[in-house]
């Protein structure tokens, strides 16, 4: 009897040296270091710019213009008000535009070609590199209006964030069930109806995280801004005028061996991280404030 | 050949007072080019729990789909024959697909409330459906109707995801009561519940077909003998070129289904000898 039980113990112990324990240790090991790996890169990046930056991150530089050049003290507190406008101008016209193309993607075209092929040229666009949206930008408003302003760098990083707000859109419709959509219509629902009054609804916390995403890449972008919003030394003056934003101001004073601007450089590198965290914990808020009163 | 089916049941004991609500006239049901419900014609009695039972594939729930249009969701799905409701066939041309559901109300196989509160649930139909009375008053009744009331009241504000599965499958029957509906078609609504819950949506539809036209699908015979007053009895058959279809075996009352069929492969269905 005792011999019996102790043969069937070694039945399942788990033989050491068998090939598939070997592997099952490998790819756990190889997984666990990819993530530890990318987690390494991003904390760098972050302790970086915040050690470099906090120097020159204070009420002073946040309120304060850029200073010319050889001055000692001065901030970026234009840039942050321009970044925060021509995001704002962006978004204001690629998430409407984005969300009805979504709807019409995700629920009245469906599969039909028509749709398909919107699907291939907007899947193309996410593609594009950033500057070819600004040199749009550049050639449909500076020239025409004759003039680098916020709005043409509005419109550039709206034609970059526009595909981004798109898929993702069409993404979270798509998540709601069809058995959702099938109790709507049964209970003598049209089509716009079940549309906006359920799925859009439910859809809503996966949109608003991929609005997120596009306002964070939106805010970090220069190349398109360049030449369409330019850089202004003064603060906001007017959606014809040129802005200043924190990527440019970024870029212009990183490369000036003035060690001032240097090092305001890195406080406005801070300054965006900081917005981008702002946006994203502040979306979460407002979600998780939502899910509140409706799941618990 | 087999003897025709019959489309209206017994006509002998009682049917004088029984009216006809639904009808269908040689319905035969396409996903694209296959035929997956072949001639059903029957007569659906007002104010009584009809059930529809069959093995699976026997175009049952198909069949459910057409007395309110749902099958118009279906990429593909043709419908030929006419389902006359109020003596208009619902499959005219002029015919909104929206007010026939308003008016036939469906309860689905698996619970699906909105991800919305218990209350919006409830309110969801009679607001797309321009309601001008007491919302608060409607939402009571029909919760009540549904005999969930007690356990939702003091929390109408938290979402119907929230309940547990009976208590969601009852939130969605309370949600088709509130369209005020005249029929009310289910779908296996207890297939996705335990034998309690399943219990208490029986007691519910006993006490509902009383005063709507009820048409339910089965697995269950036990289901469908304990909470019918009439059954349909649909079988698979196989064409010519070896594709399965679904017809009508039988309709009749439900204990004449059960005690004495008129069909043998009815009688080995019920009593278990299938196939």
């Amino acid at each position: 009897m005792a011999t019996q039980v102790a043969a069937q113990a070694n039945l399942f112990r788990r033989k050491a040296r068998s090939k598939r324990v070997v592997l099952d240790w490998v790819m756990t090991g190889l997984t666990f270091a990819s993530s530890i790996f990318a987690i390494v890169v991003l904390a760098s990046i972050l302790y970086y710019v915040f050690v470099n930056g906090i120097e020159r991150f204070n009420w002073q530089t946040l309120t304060q213009l850029p200073p010319p050049p050889g001055d000692q003290v001065g901030g970026f507190g234009n840039a942050v008000l321009g970044t925060v406008i021509v995001v704002s101008i962006a978004i204001s016209i690629s998430f409407p535009i984005g969300l009805f193309a979504a709807i019409y993607l995700s629920e009245f075209g469906q599969n039909s070609s028509t749709a398909s092929a919107l699907r291939f040229v907007i899947k193309v666009l996410t593609g594009v590199p950033s500057i070819i949206a600004g040199v749009f930008a550049y050639g449909v408003l500076v020239l025409s209006t004759k003039t680098f302003s916020a709005l043409a760098g509005g419109v550039a990083l709206s034609v970059l964030t526009l595909p981004i707000i798109i898929l993702s859109c069409e993404e979270a419709l798509r998540l709601v069930p069809a058995d959702t959509r099938a109790a709507a219509y049964a209970l003598g629902a049209s089509r716009v109806q079940t549309v906006f009054r359920v799925v859009l609804p439910a859809a809503l916390p996966v949109i608003l995280t991929g609005v997120t995403l596009a306002i964070a890449r939106a805010a970090g972008e220069t190349a398109p801004l360049i030449f369409t919003a330019l850089f202004s030394f003064l603060w906001p003056d007017g959606l014809l005028k040129p802005i200043a934003s924190l990527a440019v101001l970024i870029y212009n004073f990183a490369i000036v061996p003035f060690e001032n601007q240097q090092k305001i450089a890195w406080g406005g590198a801070l300054a965006l991280v900081i917005l981008a965290l702002i946006t994203t914990v502040s979306f979460r808020l407002l979600l998780s404030r939502r899910q509140e009163t409706i799941t618990i | 050949m087999r003897p025709p089916f019959p489309g209206t049941p017994d006509s002998s004991e009682k049917s004088a007072n029984l009216t006809v609500e639904l009808e269908t006239q040689g319905v035969s049901v396409y996903y694209g080019s296959h035929l997956a419900v072949k001639q059903v014609s029957l007569k659906i009695p007002k104010n009584h729990i009809t059930a529809f039972i069959g093995p699976s594939g026997c175009g049952k729930s198909t069949l459910l789909r057409c007395f309110n249009r749902m099958n118009d969701l279906i990429p593909g799905a043709r419908v030929e024959g006419s389902v006359i409701f109020h003596g208009k066939n619902i499959y005219d041309p002029d015919v909104d697909p929206a007010e026939v559901r308003r008016r036939v109300g469906l309860v689905f196989q698996k619970p699906n409330p909105f991800p919305k509160s218990i209350y919006d649930n409830i309110a969801f139909g009679p607001r797309v459906n321009g309601y001008q009375g007491d919302l608060d008053e409607l939402v009571e009744r029909t919760l009540r109707q549904a005999v969930l009331w007690d356990e939702v009241k003091d929390k109408l504000k938290m979402s119907g995801l929230s309940l547990s599965g009976g208590q969601q499958q009852r939130l969605c029957i309370a949600r088709t009561l509130a369209i005020q509906p005249e029929v009310i078609l289910m779908d296996e609504p207890c297939a996705s519940l335990d034998p309690i819950s399943t219990l208490r949506i029986e007691e519910l539809l006993k006490e509902l077909g009383r005063r709507y036209t009820i048409i339910i699908v089965t697995h269950n015979m036990q289901q469908a003998a304990r909470v019918s007053d009439f059954t349909a009895f649909f079988n698979t058959e196989i064409d010519d070129e070896g594709l399965r279809y679904g017809r009508m075996v039988e309709f009749n009352r439900t204990e004449k289904i059960f005690n004495s069929p008129a069909h043998r492969e009815t009688e080995e269905y019920v009593s278990g000898r299938f196939g």
